[in-house]
């Protein structure tokens, strides 16, 4: 699904990425986790077009996506904070990101509608802007706006990161069952290492740019990656 | 610390991404500074004798400070509009140990040096010197030029006062409007003679020297007043708003009829409506609008046909002007996300170029009334809103392309209170200038209607060829994505 080949980021004369090749195949759950600096969110900015490679390219399902934006239509994406537009609220956001993804309005409620558990009742119906929200639930509303639309492929950075325990647990579920039974491609980082190995397949270990592990994930991967990270 | 402060906003001056950008505008603001000071020193040297001249047997000093009043007045109208306090970002500072008091003197102390401030002292000085020349006792001239100045600082800060308390509401400078015309209307209609109570009190100052300190204890009481209300609010939850209002949440499917432009539409619309900033664009309007009742009834512009082109292009292009400047920085704070989502670029401009459009047509009919001062006037509007549907709209469009710098519709950043300066009103210039050179050439040279009618056949051009404008518009965009990308993800 997802094909990177000798893809770098040069800021000046610093390499901050550098992977020589990596494939990502479609319905896998993938796990990027590394320190700061790692290069996470360089990669996920390079797989968004936001940012140009130095060298090397990334494709999306064929489609080399800083050539053509064919890859738009099937993949969405939450960063952070800015993928929000503030001066809406919860609903108006999911209907506008709708529209831009061919949903009707009838679409989105269905598929939000299967969130409310996972909303806890602080989202919908809130008559509150986007920016008057804490920053948790501006994060679960901007998590569930990336499942609008049928995407083949997402990419979440640190999801966990800002949730309370319950809605972490949760958002376990509802990226396993991404995977596992609607072939989504999923793609997340973050610092919890006991999330990644919970939720992901396979996780990929970035140091200063390089990917210096590669894991399927298994009973041991956890201890590995605590070993890894511990010197 | 004040040295520290200092490093600080050279830091953030320098280093901010809009840096190149914000160095041009200085430049030219530079030059403009020059011109102001240029007119006020001529003022401070001309007044003496000027008034010599019209009244030779009556002493200038009297007649200067009864006139003292309506500079007071037009200063504080003029500082409202484009004065703002300093903006400092003191959210990393508060939990410094650095006593807020300091914080708070910095900004207010930065204030005092603003050039507002040092612009009256280039007409206070010279006629003061003349004053002194022309055998006045020096020890008085120079209270009373000391009172000048003190003036000046209370008009200074009492500006920061009224500011932040009209910034709470919604049409922020209708406090300042109402202030200022009720006292000049009292003024004017003799009810109460302000100019001559100030008059009579920079008389008493000159004669009795000791009257200054009333003054220094007024500077005193506003800028005690001034530190009252920013030590309130250098608190992290000032910036919280007390009161949620309910957000009516309207689906405007009046704008599906746009067509698939309608979803950038909606948002444009609430992105103006719900934000203070952009609201106040809104209320622009009206003063676009008026702004030919400032002209029009004075028999002096009657005379000045070119002239009907500049007011043309000025009230019914307020809205594009406003808005169509900071293209697509309204949009900074959530680029990305459009960015990565499945649109097409040329949607999101022609939703753009759409409103602004429209708000041209508004304009233009809403001034259709001015044809009571003449039908030249509305031939002259009439061109003039083609003019702005057609060039204007496409050359603020593109010169959007080259927005580097974020707008923060939130204004998290404390005393910001309304976020715009002196800097909005001169991307203007061009705008309007060049139409207006266009006429009066034409008019010159030709006629009244063939100059109409070139700026009319300009428009029309640009509609005709609006696709491949926008074509080219949309490819400068893409160009300059990753940069406006990157620039709309710095602060400051």
């Amino acid at each position: 699904m997802i094909t990177t080949n000798n893809l770098s980021k040069k800021y000046a004369n610093n390499l901050v990425l550098h992977i020589e090749a990596l494939e990502i195949p479609k319905g896998q759950s993938f796990g990027l986790v590394g320190n700061n600096g790692a290069g996470k969110t360089t990669y996920f900015s390079l797989l968004l077009d936001l940012i140009q490679p130095t060298t090397g390219y990334i494709k999306s399902n064929e489609i080399q996506v800083n050539e053509s934006e064919d890859w738009k239509p099937f993949t969405s994406a939450f960063i952070d904070e800015s993928f929000l537009i503030g001066y809406l609220t919860a609903e108006e956001y999911f209907y506008f990101i709708g529209e831009l993804r061919g949903q009707n309005k009838a679409d989105v409620d269905k598929l939000v509608s299967q969130f409310e558990d996972f909303f806890h009742g602080e989202i919908l119906g809130q008559k509150k802007y986007l920016r008057d929200l804490s920053k948790g639930n501006q994060k679960k509303a901007g998590i569930v706006a990336a499942l609008i639309g049928n995407p083949e492929v997402i990419i979440l950075d640190e999801p966990f990161a800002n949730l309370d325990p319950t809605t972490q647990i949760r958002l376990k579920g509802i990226i396993k069952d991404l995977a596992e039974k609607q072939g989504v491609t999923v793609l997340i980082s973050s610092h919890d290492l006991m999330h990644v190995t919970d939720v992901c397949e396979r996780i990929v270990v970035l140091d200063k740019g390089e990917v210096v592990k590669d894991l399927k994930t298994s009973e041991a991967t956890l201890k590995e990656l605590e070993a890894h990270f511990s010197n | 610390m004040i040295k520290r402060f200092l490093s600080l906003e050279w830091k953030s001056f320098l280093r901010s991404a809009s840096f190149g950008k914000s160095l041009g505008i200085k430049i030219f603001m530079g030059f403009l500074a020059l011109y102001f000071i240029l007119v006020f020193l001529g003022m401070g040297l001309l007044l003496y004798p000027g008034i010599k001249e019209i009244y030779p047997d009556k002493d200038p000093l009297p007649i200067v400070n009864s006139l003292l009043f309506y500079w007071i007045l037009f200063d504080l109208v003029l500082r409202f509009f484009f004065q703002k306090l300093p903006v400092m970002s003191v959210k990393p500072l508060l939990t410094l140990p650095i006593k807020r008091s300091q914080v708070v003197n910095f900004v207010l102390g930065k204030s005092a040096l603003s050039f507002f401030n040092f612009l009256p002292l280039f007409a206070i000085v010279p006629f003061g010197v003349t004053l002194i020349v022309k055998d006045y006792s020096v020890g008085p001239v120079l209270v009373w030029m000391f009172a000048l100045v003190l003036i000046v600082l209370i008009i200074n800060f009492l500006n920061f006062i009224i500011e932040s308390l009209s910034a709470e509401t919604e049409l922020s400078f209708l406090p300042i409007i109402l202030l200022t015309g009720g006292l000049y209307a009292l003024n004017h209609f003799n009810i109460i003679s302000f100019n001559e109570i100030f008059g009579n009190g920079f008389n008493a100052i000159y004669q009795s020297p000791i009257l200054v300190l009333g003054l220094i204890g007024l500077l005193v009481l506003v800028y005690w007043f001034n530190f009252k209300l920013l030590r309130q609010k250098l608190f992290l939850d000032s910036g919280l708003k007390t009161k949620l209002k309910e957000v009516n949440a309207s689906n405007l499917e009046w704008t599906k009829n746009f067509g698939d432009i309608a979803p950038f539409m909606q948002l444009d619309l609430k992105l103006i409506w719900r934000n203070k900033r952009t609201k106040s664009s809104v209320w622009m309007l009206a003063i676009g609008l008026l702004y030919g009742l400032f002209f029009y009834p004075q028999p002096t512009y009657q005379g000045l046909p070119w002239f009907f082109v500049f007011i043309g292009v000025f009230s019914t292009g307020i809205f594009l002007i406003n808005f169509g400047q900071f293209i697509p920085a309204w949009d900074s704070g959530y680029y990305k996300l459009l960015m990565s989502q499945n649109i097409k670029y040329e949607q999101y401009l022609k939703s753009k170029f759409t409103l602004m459009a429209v708000s041209v047509i508004i304009l233009f009919v809403l001034g259709i009334p001015y044809v009571f001062f003449g039908w030249k006037i509305l031939l002259a509007h009439f061109a003039a809103a083609i003019y702005n549907i057609g060039v204007n709209t496409h050359v603020i469009l593109y010169g959007g392309s080259f927005n580097r710098k974020k707008i923060d519709l939130s204004q998290k950043a404390a005393f910001n209170y309304q976020g715009t300066g002196a800097v909005q009103w001169l991307i203007g210039i061009p705008l309007l200038i060049l139409p207006m050179g266009l006429f009066a050439l034409f008019y010159f040279l030709i006629g009244f209607e063939i100059a109409c009618l070139i700026l009319a056949v300009l428009g029309i051009i640009g509609i005709v060829f609006h696709q491949k404008l926008m074509k080219a518009i949309t490819a400068k965009y893409l160009q300059s994505k990753y940069k406006m990308i990157s620039a709309f993800d710095q602060n400051n």
